[in-house]
């Protein structure tokens, strides 16, 4: 240790606690950051909340906001319940068609989830095997993956749901729901798993000179094998990271989507579907349609970025 | 891979069979340039010669040590006598088997192979994965090569961890929970694990404290002389290999310029650059004792000085060493590559 | 100058950490007069590095000091502000540390960085910087000092670096030089040439300088005292011929007995039982004692001052006193 060097003695720790792994963790330094940091747990709590929500959503939702036949058209354009003229059945108004606000944000919070999650985590597989294969295998392999993933990141997101989407109604007219939900997925798959493929790719290119996986090699482990055990273990901790914050603006892209009207259909509308649908009534002064959608997905969004954020920072001294 | 022209090596001096043998050994890497840079300086492919026909063998229980400077090419020849590199020259053959093609051939063979050489590493940071916990680094030979069923796997474990001086209790721990002399120690039971015949040591204590640098050496004797181990000790520092080896060989810029046994050696060195080694190791116990001064750095091993490669260096260099690349000769037991030797000026 | 021309007294530096703080430094004192080397020695952990950091001011949080003074010149440096601290940093004291590629900034040529260095110390305008930028160089042993000016770290080699590492570093006309592992990374003939070079050229300016290192040798080659330490305190301190021939700490002998030298028997390496404490452990008494064969239970109750023994100074209850047994 020089005096560059962070000055943590090396032996600084105190003896690991003992015990089964959750006792482990919870008497891990992370944790204690954790509970430590007020933006951790509020945002945490917030996520947290959220998420439960939207997976609770058929049995918390006061009504079914898909459900066509339940619909009331006398019953539209209803503001809040604590405004004047607003029903306590409909806690947080109605829409245009009767629908319940606060059922169609849970629902809507639901299907943005759905997405999020779904295509991050179908960019993560994606991206992470691309990196692990381009950065251990090299050479042609290397440089032809890469030139791939450069082709990816010059098209926005948005071009390439609208591409696909135009080039899915062609092939499947009559698949509509799936189809958007597919279509959305893929878009957003399609253009943030470049970002795992090249974090990937750079760890791995450290991490396969390192002298265990020599040692490995040495053994004569196959270099699936190899990839599997030892090295993607040890890449993971940048993705973790970039995961979580992805997924907030994974939800954000698909309101986006959605309100440009690509995307989920009206009948069963994500948020930024209701944002969008809100938007033309705002002016009418009718500002519950638009907002509460709006603020659910700012809250989503936020709070899972901070928890990244944090995660980032938390996990950073020990990520070498 | 052609047989080179290199003489026979040399058996060893005590009666012992020969375990591992290098015939030639030379490894080349070359230079990937940008297709623009190449054809706008016209020059041709540029190649690293990082290991030049090197030839030694050992015996049985003996410990070979190769010395030298950075860029050397000691690492690159150890890491070709386990088949971790491929020599673009000559042969690495370890218990009369070529250890390359061994390892290209048949899957039974090469497993057989694998299993009779092994490798401690330089940075006891970096050659245990830091998220398997010990139990699994040391059982991982076992299992690769199938010797042992897993359940057999704790075992077996706590007996080598036993056998390096480590708690059987152990095994649970990550790599970062050790200090490095036990994680050396953790590398060292990996490597034994499977019973191997010879095992490299690439600078095993290099990065480790005196103290437990002592201890580490002295646990690699002992498995040495229990086990019947040969091996092959890399090291910068001249010091230790006089207290690990039976011979010595001394490379520059990928040739070998000296082997002799270790008595010899640092009794009776011969080569220059040997000498000019000898003189700048610090002297913890002398006088301080004035000395020749040491003159310059290593070459660029992408332009290597014609001739005999350390002429630039050498207070003896004359117009022959200038041009002609000196051979490695055996005068007594010795082989020295230097023409100022040979020509008895030294 | 009467007077040493540092002196630290009970140095202390502790890591708070949420299990307590952990004492890295634990009363650490010693002086160094002008125009000495004072080498420290010590393994991993044991705090040399920590102590030159403490001393320089730039131990990074969380580690603080927490006790002790550190006087430069007699003047207190150890509670200066940090912009007082910064020009005593480089003017005063000087710094050299291991790694040379990481000690010179890779985007600026090594004129630029002299020239700068000078130029914020000491009055000089550009061109009187400049000469003597080119004096520094050819006192650090470089061939065509006036050519180098313009070229850029990556374009010299790991010895050469080095040696401009000293020039910046004795570029204001430092009066304390501390070294951490000058010589650490690079091979063993540039060692022995940096190593010559550090004495003639600290000599030559007069400046003490505080070696820090791990490697016995390099403080037999160079220094006039030597200072041992072990989990933070210093155990034996002393000159250097003394400390490394007639050694009157355990655990000095120890460590001399496990150094492989060119000379002498050929036997097994001696072996220190055991292994450094860690921080948050670190045993009652003296902290040596668990590896220590004469312990003794005063050892692990009193924790031994430096007292005078023979001729080197050892915190230790039962030193070694060469013509006593035991």
């Amino acid at each position: 240790m020089t005096l560059r060097a962070p000055s943590t003695p090396e032996r600084a720790a105190a003896s690991p606690p003992r015990g089964p792994r959750w006792k482990r963790w919870w008497a891990s330094d992370l944790r204690h950051e954790f509970v430590r940091s007020p933006t951790a747990l509020i945002a945490a709590a917030i996520a947290l909340l959220c998420v439960i929500g939207a997976l609770l959503a058929p049995w918390l939702a006061p009504h079914d906001p898909s459900d066509l036949a339940h619909l009331d058209l006398a019953d539209s354009h209803l503001p809040p319940a604590w405004m004047a003229d607003g029903r306590a059945t409909y806690p947080l108004g109605t829409d245009d068609q009767g629908r319940d606000m606060l059922s169609a944000l849970l629902h809507g919070l639901r299907i943005s989830l759905m997405v999020g999650l779904s295509s991050v985590a179908l960019s993560v597989a994606i991206g992470v095997t691309t990196g692990l294969v381009a950065g251990f295998a090299g050479g042609v392999v290397d440089a032809a993956l890469m030139r791939l993933s450069d082709v990816m990141l010059s098209f926005p997101p948005i071009l390439i749901a609208l591409l696909i989407d135009g080039v899915g109604r062609t092939i499947f007219p009559h698949a509509r729901d799936l189809l958007a939900f597919g279509v959305l997925v893929l878009a957003l798959t399609l253009t943030e798993w470049v970002r795992y493929a090249r974090t990937v790719r750079g760890s791995t290119l450290v991490e396969r000179h390192k002298d265990y996986v020599q040692a490995a090699r040495l053994v004569g482990m196959r270099p699936w094998r190899l990839l599997r055990r030892h090295v993607l273990p040890n890449v993971l901790g940048p993705v973790l990271v970039l995961a979580t914050i992805q997924v907030g603006q994974a939800i954000v892209t698909e309101a986006t989507l959605s309100f440009l009207g690509i995307g989920v259909p009206p009948t069963t509308p994500s948020l930024g579907t209701l944002i969008r649908i809100g938007n033309d009534f705002l002016y009418a002064g009718e500002w519950w349609i638009t907002v509460f959608p709006a603020a659910a997905l700012v809250l989503v969004a936020l709070s899972v970025n901070l928890l990244g954020d944090w995660l980032r920072d938390a996990l950073n001294p020990r990520l070498r | 891979m052609s047989e080179s022209r290199a003489p026979a090596p040399e058996r060893a001096v005590t009666a012992g069979t020969v375990v591992v043998e290098a015939r030639g050994l030379t490894k080349s890497y070359a230079l990937r340039r940008p297709l623009a840079e190449r054809l706008l300086r016209r020059d041709g492919p540029r190649a690293i010669a990082a290991v030049q026909d090197v030839s030694f063998a050992i015996a049985r229980g003996r410990t070979l040590a190769l010395v030298g400077e950075s860029g050397c090419g000691k690492t690159t020849l150890a890491r070709m006598m386990v088949g971790l590199e491929t020599p673009t020259g000559g042969r690495a053959c370890v218990e009369g088997l070529d250890v390359h093609a061994t390892l290209a051939g048949p899957a039974d063979a090469a497993r057989a192979l694998r299993r009779r050489m092994q490798m401690v590493f330089q940075d006891p940071f970096a050659s245990l994965d830091p998220r398997w916990r010990i139990g699994d680094i040391v059982a991982e030979p076992l299992l690769e090569q199938g010797l042992i069923l897993p359940a057999q796997a704790g075992e077996r474990v706590a007996a080598l961890l036993a056998s390096v001086g480590l708690a059987g209790a152990d095994v649970h721990r990550f790599p970062h929970q050790f200090s490095g002399g036990q994680r050396q120690r953790i590398s060292i039971a990996r490597a034994i694990a499977t019973g191997p015949a010879f095992l490299v040591c690439d600078e095993p204590t290099s990065s480790l404290d005196v103290s437990v640098q002592a201890q580490v050496l002295n646990l690699l004797a002992d498995l040495q002389r229990e086990r019947a181990l040969t091996m092959l000790f890399i090291s910068h520092n001249l010091a230790v290999v006089r207290y690990v080896a039976d011979d010595v060989g001394v490379m520059y810029l990928g040739r070998l310029v000296e082997l002799a046994p270790r008595g010899e050696l640092f009794g009776a060195p011969r080569h220059p650059y040997t000498r000019m080694l000898l003189a700048a190791v610090p002297d913890a116990r002398g006088t301080r004792r004035e000395r020749a001064p040491v003159q310059g750095e290593v070459s660029d091993p992408l332009a290597p000085p014609p001739g005999c490669a350390f002429h630039p260096r050498c207070p003896h260099a004359n117009e022959r060493c200038r041009v002609e690349r000196p051979e490695l000769r055996d005068s007594g037991g010795v082989r020295v590559a230097c023409h100022a030797v040979e020509e008895g000026r030294l | 100058m009467t007077g040493p021309l540092l002196e630290v007294r009970e140095l202390r530096v502790d890591f708070p950490t949420r299990h307590g703080a952990l004492r890295a430094l634990d009363g650490v004192s010693f002086d160094i007069a002008a125009g000495e080397i004072l080498g420290i020695v010590g393994e991993s952990g044991a705090g040399k590095s920590l102590t030159g950091a403490a001393i320089i001011g730039l131990l990074e949080p969380p580690g603080r000091v927490s006790g002790g003074q550190v006087l430069l010149e007699g003047q207190r440096i150890d509670d200066l502000p940090r912009e007082a601290m910064r020009l005593v940093r480089g003017r005063r004291i000087g710094a050299i540390f291991q790694d040379p590629l990481t000690s010179l900034n890779p985007l600026h040529t090594i004129g630029h960085q002299l020239v700068e260095t000078l130029r914020t110390h000491l009055p000089l305008d550009a061109a009187r910087a400049r000469e003597r930028a080119v004096e520094l160089l050819r006192q650090a042993g470089l061939p065509a000092p006036e050519a180098r000016l313009a070229q850029y770290p990556h374009e010299f080699s790991g010895g050469m670096r080095q040696r401009v590492v000293i020039a910046l570093a004795l570029a204001a006309e430092p009066r304390l030089i501390i070294a951490d592992e000058p010589t650490t990374a690079l091979d063993v003939a540039v060692q022995a040439q940096i190593i010559r070079l550090l004495r003639g050229v600290t000599q030559a300016h007069g400046a003490s300088v505080m070696l820090i290192t791990h490697d016995m040798g390099v403080i037999a080659e160079t220094c006039d005292r030597v200072a041992v330490m072990y989990a933070g305190r210093i155990v034996e301190i002393g000159p250097v011929d003394e400390v490394i021939h007639r050694p009157a700490h355990p655990y000095t002998a120890g460590l001399m007995a496990a150094v492989p030298t060119l000379d002498g028997e050929l036997a097994r390496l001696a072996q220190i039982a055991g292994a450094l404490p860690d921080l948050d452990a670190i045993p009652p008494g003296c902290a040596f004692h668990p590896r220590c064969p004469k312990a003794s239970p005063r050892c692990t109750e009193e924790r031994p001052e430096l007292a005078l023994v023979q001729r080197t100074r050892a915190a230790c209850w039962w030193p070694i006193v060469e013509g006593m047994p035991g």
